[in-house]
């Protein structure tokens, strides 16, 4: 019973820096609809900016003081973030700013790295609570209690703020319809801005009170990310209460784990999540997303139509050009231009769900690092070769992306993309702790071509008509009926339906279907690389191809492979570089600010102007 | 719809313009060595390596280099992540003329890159990476690795655990291949040399992200008499730090594999644990006896104007093994560096090491010792260096262990 009670606090406490941060999170997201990866980097800011504090100010007054001190500055800074980085572009289509945040994260990191260097700091532990109480004869450290006494003050201090104020007034007001806000003659901008500084500082606030229960370090930011993200689903985007509650279930449930199932501890959140989203698709104190939030920002989507005879004439020279390639350039061009293929693929076949399909997902990598493990296993333990496991990659992945599908449908919006989220992160964990079958985190190694496609010259031509072809058929998939229909449950699910569509069906076909050509490209990948690791499944991975997608251009039909193209190829230049994060980061808040509807979108805007090209319109 | 091709005509154009050949040896050119790491993602760890490497390679340099060529380490980033080693790899190799490969601190990094070196027949120095498959389950020939394995060391603190009375032991190791390796290690060894003991409870928190209360109250109502740590870096800090604050040190030995390394002792500072069994590496207790090993550290000390770490031994010994490879192979041609690095002695700061034959593993060993307090800070006292080759299985069981060969 004594041990009951103390595991209890021990979540309980827990829970109070959790809380924080998901609250600020949840507080931007549903004012602004920005979904802010770089949230976790003002946690992390928020830790270093305390940590500093706490060397300067003494005493427990210091103490405590360094803590809001911390949480204003860090507020401070996301002011500036989000005038100069996230103001831009409010105009640009959903979710696109969150490539912008994600710029964000990378100049946060270097330039933490440059001022605190790389050493991780130890938190300095709390004046006057360094000690323990015994209740019921456990140790309970007295910062734990004072976690949990906190916690509760801040979430009224807060329920307050957001209820019984003119401010919470406007900011409730702005989260159920922002453009009738601003039409009641509210400042929109300031409002956007105050929530961001509350947001931020609430971050910042929950990386400077964890200092005595841990320290400041470079990989906090995307080791919080995860957890904040859950909670703040769990509990529903933009609910305060969700956020507390789920902060402390999963905190609590965490604790609990950890003594009975030990090895529980990579998947038990994202496991409660998805029961979670089975029952309650919203969260659980979370309302259904406006309808038509679609759309409603920048401009409407235009009609694509199919390529011209000179358009085709055009891809047939630039394939031609790339086929040149090796007896151009030399051995590392062809590797190079290998692992970019593959990941233009693995991009067009997101954006074929993102663009055409309007589904949002945050966990693609799952089908490219299924595809790999498919194929890799296969190799390993049945010597398939390599013509064989390149077939038996994308159906894998398409079974997967069958059954995951099935399951994150149920949801829409910011919800389906975390679901996605949380099945990339049960496969990584099953691949990742399965170590007797898929070699854990070691991964599996040697798997090589066959004789005939060894060299690098060969493997580069298989891999060039093989992705140049998936990304040729996912593009006539999308003038195909089935493409028509796909669009048309994007832009109006009920007109679609009316018409006599199955758009459930349609976007679960999409959805298989995407998620079977990204395994084309995993598994392309494995052989190119001889081996693969759990990292082809993690959530960086998804991002990577979520950011080019958007990069590209997400209104477009061709925004996925060129977005790839050029991230990789400017990626691959930039790490010779020492400060290579704080220089893409920059570049993508750049391209982000100036090309608002990604790189072609923004090109093709700028050949309509010069009259280069004809509008839209015109070929109507 | 032109923009399509003329982006990627761009891209041709960008892929031709990166083609040129650069690298033609010749006599007085440098000697390239390529250096795969993750100096970003693992900045703490990798910035003492690399002042470890140039610190080497200003000593080799001056003394006229290797073959009368300056020796020259091309330092790359690969973020961590094993397919982006790959392609760097392949860079380094077939365009940069690198004669061969070193790098990585991250085992699954180290295995990627062992396995393209194979396939591809370029050798590769794993000088960090722990996991004992590096040189075994998944070794080949041109793999060589230069520190101890997670085995090495295990079975160092297994040796000093089994002449204690404990007998129910608890283990905390993170969940994931090096923590898992580790405590299978300790086992086998421990169990080997003590059959009574009795392994009470596991704790498998998530890499860097441990609930060290949850993991302090999970071992706690184990009741063990010894307790056995793989956690390192944040994960470290919070145990300790929730450990002594609850009281779960108290009357228990912990045996620490790697606790001792400054990397992880420095930043706990005046909450260091103490009288822990650890590997580490006491550079500050060095005296004139420890001959190269004190020459080691005041170099270091005189270059960088800071205090060495376990990284900046490990990178003097890679950069010192590599000269010394090519030195006896007289060529920078592969097969002539395999060669030469079989059987290999390397006159080390820790003393003689050998890269073996049998498995291409160097005998580079580990400081053993007891944690205390000093001025404030963690210190290894009553320690130790125990030679790494008295620690690896027998010939035979070593054989079983690596199919390649």
């Amino acid at each position: 019973m004594g041990l009951f009670l103390a595991q209890l606090l021990t979540g309980l406490a827990n829970a109070g820096a959790l809380f924080m941060v998901a609250s600020g999170l949840s507080l931007i997201f549903g004012v602004t609809r920005i979904v802010n990866f770089a949230h976790g980097s003002f946690y992390m800011l928020g830790a270093y900016v305390g940590w500093t504090l706490m060397q300067v100010l003494p005493g427990m007054v210091g103490f405590w003081g360094a803590i809001l001190l911390a949480g204003i500055i860090v507020g401070l800074i996301g002011v500036i973030v989000e005038i100069c980085v996230l103001r831009p572009v409010y105009s640009a289509p959903e979710l696109f700013q969150l490539v912008a945040t994600f710029g964000v994260i990378l100049v946060i990191q270097d330039l933490t790295l440059m001022i605190w260097g790389a050493e991780d700091l130890l938190g300095p532990r709390a004046p006057g609570l360094k000690g323990i109480v015994r209740i019921m004869d456990e140790p309970v450290p007295q910062y734990d209690l004072a976690l949990i006494a906190i916690t509760p003050f801040v979430a009224f201090a807060l329920w307050y703020l957001i209820t019984k104020t003119r401010v919470g007034i406007l900011v409730r007001a702005a989260t159920q319809d922002r453009e009738m806000v601003g039409a009641l003659g509210v400042n929109q901008s300031w409002l956007f801005t105050g929530v961001f500084f509350l947001g931020c500082a609430l971050a910042g606030l929950g990386g400077a009170v964890q200092l005595p229960k841990g320290g400041a370090d470079l990989l906090m930011d995307f080791n919080i990310l995860t957890s904040v993200f859950v909670v703040v689903v769990i509990g529903g985007m933009g609910s305060l209460p969700g956020a507390y509650l789920a902060a402390v279930i999963i905190s609590v449930l965490n604790v609990f784990g950890v003594s009975y199932m030990p090895k529980s501890t990579l998947v038990l959140m994202f496991l409660v999540m998805v029961v979670v989203l089975m029952f309650r698709p919203f969260g659980l104190f979370g309302k259904e997303e406006v309808a038509g939030e679609h759309g409603q920002v920048g401009e409407p989507e235009r009609p694509i139509k199919p390529a011209g005879l000179p358009v085709r004439l055009l891809v047939a020279v630039g394939l031609v050009l790339l086929g040149l390639i090796p007896i151009l350039g030399s051995n590392f061009t062809e590797v190079l231009a290998t692992d970019i293929l593959i990941f233009c693929l693995f991009a067009a076949s997101l954006h074929f769900m993102l663009g055409m399909g309007g589904l949002v997902s945050f966990g693609h990598a799952a089908f490219f690092g299924g595809g790999a493990y498919v194929a890799a296993l296969f190799v390993t333990y049945a010597h398939t070769p390599m013509e064989l496991a390149l077939i038996l990659a994308p159906l894998g992945a398409g079974l997967a992306a069958v059954i995951i599908g099935w399951v994150c449908l149920r949801s829409t919006g910011v919800y389906f993309a975390m679901l996605t989220l949380a099945f990339a992160q049960l496969l990584w964990s099953l691949v990742f702790q399965w170590g007797d079958i898929t070699g854990g985190d070691d991964g599996l190694v040697n798997i090589w071509p066959s004789a005939w496609a060894s060299s690098n010259t060969v493997f580069f031509y298989l891999t060039l008509v093989i992705c140049a072809g998936g990304i040729l058929l996912l593009r006539h998939a999308a003038h195909s009926p089935f493409g028509y229909a796909l669009r048309a449950a994007r832009d109006s699910a009920r007109q679609a339906e009316a018409m006599g569509i199955n758009t459930k069906r349609i976007q679960w076909v999409a959805f298989a279907f995407a998620g079977a050509m990204a395994g084309v490209a995993g598994g392309l990948f494995v052989f190119s690389k001889g081996s693969v690791f759990p990292n082809e499944l993690e959530i960086a991975r998804s991002f990577d191809a979520l950011i080019v997608v958007f990069l590209g251009g997400v209104k477009t039909l061709s925004g996925g492979w060129v977005g790839g193209a050029s991230f990789e190829a400017v990626k691959d230049y930039l790490t010779r570089f020492e400060y290579w994060r704080l220089a893409l980061g920059l570049l993508i808040i750049g391209v982000v600010i100036l090309a608002p509807e990604g790189i072609v979108g923004s090109l093709r805007k700028l050949g309509e102007r010069l009259g280069v090209l004809n509008t839209g319109e015109d070929k109507r | 719809m032109q923009r399509k091709t003329f982006l990627k005509g761009l891209i041709g154009a960008a892929l031709l313009a990166s083609t040129a050949p650069v690298a033609f040896a010749q006599s007085g050119e440098p000697i390239k060595i390529g250096e795969i790491n993750h100096y970003k993602r693992m900045a703490a760890f990798a910035e003492p390596y690399k002042k470890g490497i140039e610190l080497a390679l200003e000593e080799i340099n001056g003394d006229g280099g290797v073959l009368g060529r300056p020796l020259e380490f091309i330092f790359r980033d690969d973020q961590g992540d094993p397919g982006e080693a790959i392609k760097i790899a392949e860079e380094l190799m077939t365009r940069d003329g690198a004669v061969m490969l070193t790098g990585s601190i991250l085992s699954n990094v180290g295995l990627a890159i062992a396995s393209v070196a194979g396939e591809k027949k370029w050798v590769y120095l794993a000088a960090e990476p722990l996991a004992d498959a590096v040189t075994w389950s998944a070794g080949n020939p041109y793999t060589f690795r230069l520190r101890a394995s997670t085995y090495m060391q295990a079975a160092m603190l297994a040796e000093a655990a089994a002449k204690t009375d404990a007998v129910k032991y608890a283990t905390i190791a993170p969940n994931y291949a090096y923590g898992k390796d580790a405590v299978a290690a300790f086992k086998e060894v421990l169990t080997k040399l003590k059959p009574d003991v009795e392994f009470v409870a596991e704790q498998w928190p998530a890499l860097f992200k441990i609930d060290s209360g949850a993991e302090v109250q999970a071992l706690e109502r184990a009741k063990p008499d010894a307790i056995y740590n793989v956690t390192f870096g944040t994960d470290l800090a919070k145990f300790v730090r929730d450990g002594t604050t609850r009281g779960l040190f108290d009357g228990r030995t912990v045996y620490g594999l790697l606790s001792g390394e400054p990397e992880y002792l420095e930043p706990l500072a005046d909450e260091a644990p103490e009288g822990w069994v650890v590997t580490g590496y006491p550079w500050y207790d060095f005296t004139e006896d420890d001959g190269a090993n004190k020459a080691f550290v005041d170099a270091y000390q005189a270059k960088w104007n800071e205090t060495p770490k376990i990284g900046s031994l490990v990178g003097y010994m890679a950069a010192e093994s590599i000269a010394a490879a090519i030195a006896k192979a007289g060529s920078t041609e592969t097969e002539a560096i395999r060669a030469a690095f079989e059987g290999l002695p390397v006159e080390t700061p820790v003393g003689s090491i050998t890269y073996r034959e049998i498995d291409n593993q160097a005998t580079m060993g580990a400081f053993v010792g007891t944690t205390a307090l000093k001025d404030g800070a963690g210190v290894m006292v009553d320690w130790s260096y125990l030679d790494g080759a008295d620690y690896l299985p027998s010939d035979e069981e070593v054989k079983k262990l690596r199919p390649s060969e």
